[in-house]
């Protein structure tokens, strides 16, 4: 590569701009794993505090897991269909039901969540039981099913695949079973694998809807970042990354086969 | 049963759910905003009291530096990486698209292993440089949650750019800093606004990283949440909720007619 003036200033650019990003990730996973941070290194390494993560925490990253698989299985029952349909009339009415159930992507968390407190705040049961958290994380991560799914819906020609099936006697039913689903599966992996990051990483409105007794990873992760030793919200912050990060090259990965389709 | 009935069925889980958790959540918080005694006032006491229009004021401009911030940066790094190919480019890549899965607390915290009191900044530089709980704490949060963001909207529409005109530029004897400025960055042009108005919205809404950095600091989401739990000032926290949301919306709404396809996930 030849090196001229600009581009050795891009590249310090490029690079400054990575260390920024990529140095304090490694200071933290370096200070969950160092007897005592201010020491330094030298101070010798321990796995003392990922167990006191374990001791601590482990009730909030069950709670997390269990919400992120609860949130995608009501995704794909809700998602999927919707976007089916969406597909199959692509109308003024299709465009405005998108834009509408897409809000929660430009809407900030924090508004909704107030939104949901008002309406449902008093209904205890319900305010106080996970559900209520569940809904938080389902309208927030329901448009990235759907658009994920209905994208490659729309790069195939979904009609002659429908028309040669009934041609052969398929109901409505067998043929969204065994034609549509089986066609729109790499949008579905990329759109199950985008929910569950999200679902996993959630907290603007998980804070809002959360109680005291239902902690997520992300409200633990606050907590401790608020009340324990730097050493302890490093190696929670380490189980974090250890979680999220297979998740987002798994999730881009399926993107990127996803949108290949779509092309 | 007909295939119509069987599309309508398909489409009911989504429109019941969006009825009870979206719709009519949204209608309850418009209408609560109105519920003080000053009626729909409020939205006029938000501009006549000093502290929420100071909040505003602050909120946009830092939401404003960092836009502007992140593309120059991402511009100048997605312009780089993909027109150049060299050994090591790929974990480049990774590492700056890493933090898209970071939530805003995370981030926050990474601010304060940076510029806290115990941070790195602080250790080898013994002058008190703590800047993490300031409004340059939260501005590179901010920034930090962006810079991926951006950077993939520059690298994916950089790849959509058509070689043959800088080519053709090349051949008439333009240097390369022309055609920068003359040929890619035009071709950019929409996608750069659309990234900067994500990049702007969701500084505007960022609560995460303000909640983990920003105990003294004005800014609207933080002025919301403490409205709503530590003053029970429902109506405002409602009122400056609704100004919020639709000042975002709108703000993603123009950005998408300038350039297809809008990502905003998170704060």
């Amino acid at each position: 590569m030849h090196m001229t003036m600009p581009r050795v200033l891009q590249l310090a650019v490029t690079l400054l701009t990575a260390a920024f990003l990529i140095v304090p990730a490694i200071q933290s996973v370096l200070a969950g794993l160092t007897v005592n941070y201010f020491r330094g290194i030298s101070s010798g390494l321990t796995l003392k505090w990922l167990g006191q993560v374990w001791e601590l925490y482990a009730g909030s990253i069950a709670l997390s897991m269990w919400l992120a698989v609860t949130c995608l299985a009501v995704t794909l029952v809700i998602g999927v269909p919707a976007a089916y349909a969406l597909a199959k009339s692509p109308g003024r009415m299709s465009r405005v039901l998108e834009e509408f159930i897409s809000l929660p992507l430009a809407v900030p968390g924090l508004a909704l969540a107030l939104a949901l407190l008002q309406l449902y705040g008093s209904m205890q049961g319900f305010r106080t039981s996970w559900l209520f958290i569940l809904v938080g994380h389902v309208l927030y991560t329901l448009p990235f099913m759907v658009r994920s799914v209905l994208a490659v819906l729309m790069a195939m020609d979904l009609r002659s695949l429908e028309e040669s099936a009934a041609t052969l006697g398929a109901s409505s039913w067998t043929r969204f079973r065994t034609v549509v689903v089986p066609n729109a599966m790499p949008g579905i992996l990329a759109g199950a694998l985008t929910v569950v990051t999200l679902s996993i990483g959630e907290f603007n409105l998980t804070w809002m809807l959360h109680t005291p007794y239902l902690k997520t990873l992300p409200v633990g992760l606050a907590d401790s970042y608020a009340s324990m030793r730097l050493e302890i919200a490093s190696a929670y912050t380490l189980v974090f990354f250890v979680m999220i990060v297979p998740l987002l090259m798994a999730m881009q990965w399926a993107t990127d086969r996803a949108q290949r389709i779509t092309r | 049963m007909t295939n119509r009935i069987f599309v309508a069925l398909c489409l009911l889980p989504l429109a019941v759910f969006s009825m009870a958790f979206l719709a009519l959540p949204i209608v309850r918080l418009v209408q609560a905003s109105g519920e003080s005694a000053e009626g729909w006032g409020i939205y006029l006491q938000i501009l006549q009291t000093p502290r929420y229009l100071q909040t505003l004021l602050q909120t946009v401009l830092v939401s404003f530096a960092v836009a502007l911030t992140a593309l120059a940066i991402s511009t100048t790094a997605g312009l780089f990486l993909a027109r150049n190919r060299f050994p090591g480019r790929g974990a480049l890549l990774s590492i700056l698209t890493l933090p898209l899965a970071f939530p805003g607390v995370v981030i926050g915290f990474l601010i304060i292993l940076l510029g806290g009191r115990q941070g790195l900044f602080n250790t080898l530089l013994p002058g008190h440089v703590v800047f993490a709980y300031s409004l340059t704490g939260l501005f590179l949060g901010y920034l930090y949650f962006s810079i991926p963001r951006v950077l993939l909207t520059v690298m994916a529409a950089t790849e959509k750019l058509d070689p043959s005109l800088e080519e053709a530029a090349r051949t008439l004897g333009a240097s390369p800093w022309r055609i920068v400025v003359d040929v890619i960055l035009p071709g950019l042009a929409p996608s750069l606004v659309a990234a900067g108005a994500i990049a702007f919205a969701t500084a505007m809404g960022a609560f995460g990283t303000a909640f983990t950095l920003a105990t003294d600091i004005d800014v609207l989401p933080m002025v919301i949440y403490t409205e709503f739990t530590l003053s029970a000032n429902i109506a405002m926290a409602s009122a400056l909720s609704v100004v919020l949301g639709l000042a975002t919306w709108i703000l993603l709404l123009v950005a998408r007619s300038f350039a297809g396809t809008t990502v905003a996930a998170g704060g």
